[in-house]
């Protein structure tokens, strides 16, 4: 059986008051999927750690416009979350764990570390002076998905 | 997020409650620091993470910090009580082997 594609996409200002409202949405949008709790707070705690990036890095606490885009299907998730600030020089670098620009504000270099360890996949693209994409897959066991289903259909207009 | 804290024979037990994350941390900073520095003669100071229902690698970065002060006083820090979700980042940073779990 094939489960029908659901989207849903959201902009908000790249400030630390965002960061439970960005968790509550996410989370409410894998219901659906019946996640279990363990599953719901990787997938919890890989947003917050993309949006604190934003945040903190991309917007250095300015504010900024940040994206989640979101699709679910066939008992996976796919999110995409897009900032418009400084960019990462070396994307390479920066996913190393421990890595951090930031040392002096307390900064433990583990954000992409734990995105990394709490999904099933993770992709970094960025541009100096240009904004990061960071996109993520989570396939949830209590659902899982029909060898025969397609890819979820990802950059399709909905 | 709430912070609560007892003093049991010279061991200070710090409570955090709520989530712990970029927004809760920058307030809590001061607030703890605040507290731990009225306690500088504890022999140990424990984080009680029972009621933490959220952290993420911000609250590493918190821990570490609070750590690296007490550090300067040769007073040793120790977790306990960590819910499951919390449980799972501080195992993936490595972070029992300045603060072990008791």
């Amino acid at each position: 059986m094939q489960e029908k594609i659901n989207k849903m996409s959201l902009r908000f200002t790249g400030i630390s008051e965002n960061e439970p409202f960005a968790r509550s949405c996410i989370q409410a949008f894998c219901l659906p999927l019946n996640p279990t709790i363990s599953e719901l707070n990787d997938v919890k705690t890989a947003v917050s750690e993309a949006v604190t990036n934003c945040i903190v890095h991309a917007y250095s606490d300015e504010g900024g416009p940040v994206l989640i885009e979101a699709e679910t299907a066939d008992g996976r998730i796919h999110i995409k979350i897009t900032d418009e600030g400084s960019g990462i020089e070396d994307v390479e670098k920066a996913v190393e764990p421990f890595f951090t620009t930031r040392p002096e504000d307390e900064r433990s270099g583990m954000g992409f570390t734990v995105m990394k360890a709490f999904m099933d996949d993770v992709k970094v693209v960025s541009k100096k002076g240009e904004g990061t994409t960071v996109e993520m897959l989570k396939i949830f066991s209590s659902n899982t998905a029909d060898d025969d289903a397609p890819e979820t259909a990802w950059g399709q207009d909905a | 997020m709430e912070i609560k804290f007892k003093s049991i024979s010279n061991k200070l037990y710090v409570y955090l409650y709520g989530e712990l994350d970029e927004y809760t941390s920058r307030s809590m900073r001061n607030l703890l620091d605040n507290l731990l520095e009225q306690y500088l003669q504890s022999r140990a100071v424990v984080f009680n993470l029972a009621n933490l229902s959220f952290m993420d690698s911000t609250g590493l970065g918190f821990l570490i910090g609070r750590y690296k002060k007490l550090k300067n006083y040769n007073i040793p820090v120790y977790i306990e009580n960590p819910t499951l979700s919390v449980e799972k980042v501080l195992q993936l940073s490595g972070i029992y082997e300045i603060m072990p779990k008791i």
